[in-house]
């Protein structure tokens, strides 16, 4: 139930976001009817979609680590695209890639797909395949440690921390 | 001001993706284009959203172009990971200049679904 009422809020949200600035007439009441209804439709048909103790939106503590995590994924993200940017118009083209083997101690499927998504979004690295037993395997282009630790430390380590108190 | 900010980020936005289209062509294999298409192109899309979020005189449209931005952040390293981990399991090789693949040959290769 928990599920269902935050996916409900989550769609009535973006359904609110979207059709604003609401009609004028009788001050939005048709926008927010259809939104509640189509948010209660699609909250009834996701019921698969599972979020694993749905109540943590709530904690504020969370929202703060999430939005200091922004700021920090930002950055990366910026030196990621200057790097490839580098990589790609280099004459020479200096690439050493290779798929490397890294591991998570995060245990949630949120928490994992998460760190996976900004691990692809970060320099020279893409997510290939997660398992089940928290092992990653990540295409690298310019591979710099082939050791799972040193692997670790250096593509995981930056996220692990923050992602263990958004979501974990 | 604005003006100059969201113009700006629209340029800065094109050369980004302007980057991520050479590099789909110049890369070797299917692996290095996806990192080309993923990182530069996410960050062209994004600043082009925001320069449009700044740029136009409705917030309405910037509210949109704010939310269009969140879905693309989202959505796109997800697609980038199924496309590379099709590839990878559908058995296409990696260029041979790469240096090692420690998937391969570990259990989980070849796999085709998940348990």
């Amino acid at each position: 139930m928990k599920n269902r009422i935050t996916l409900f809020t989550v769609c009535l949200i973006v359904w609110l976001l979207l059709v604003w600035p609401f009609g004028r007439s009788p001050a939005g009441v048709p926008d927010v009817v259809a939104g509640v209804l189509v948010a209660a439709v699609t909250a009834a048909i996701m019921r698969e979609i599972s979020m694993e103790r749905a109540d943590r939106w709530l904690n504020p503590v969370r929202w703060f680590w999430a939005a200091v995590y922004l700021v920090v994924l930002t950055y990366y993200i910026i030196r990621a695209n200057l790097d490839v940017a580098y990589r790609v118009l280099h004459p020479a083209m200096p690439i050493r890639p290779g798929i490397v083997r890294v591991r998570t101690r995060l245990k949630g499927a949120g928490a994992r797909t998460l760190l996976a998504n900004s691990i692809t979004l970060t320099p020279g690295t893409l997510s290939v395949e997660v398992t089940p037993d928290g092992d990653l395997f990540i295409h690298w282009i310019n591979v710099t440690a082939t050791g799972i630790e040193r692997a670790t430390e250096r593509i995981v380590g930056r996220f692990e921390w923050f992602i263990s108190r958004i979501a974990e | 001001m604005s003006s100059w900010l969201g113009t700006l980020l629209l340029l800065v936005g094109a050369a980004f993706d302007l980057v991520g289209c050479i590099g789909l062509v110049r890369l070797p294999d299917v692996y290095n284009r996806l990192q080309a298409g993923t990182k530069c192109v996410t960050l062209g899309t994004c600043l082009i959203l925001l320069g449009t979020a700044v740029l136009v005189d409705c917030p309405a449209c910037s509210v949109k172009a704010i939310l269009c931005l969140l879905f693309v952040l989202v959505t796109s390293p997800t697609a980038a990971h199924a496309l590379a981990r099709g590839a990878k399991v559908s058995g296409v090789p990696l260029w041979e200049g790469s240096v090692l693949d420690q998937w391969e040959g570990t259990a989980d290769a070849g796999r085709d679904e998940r348990p």
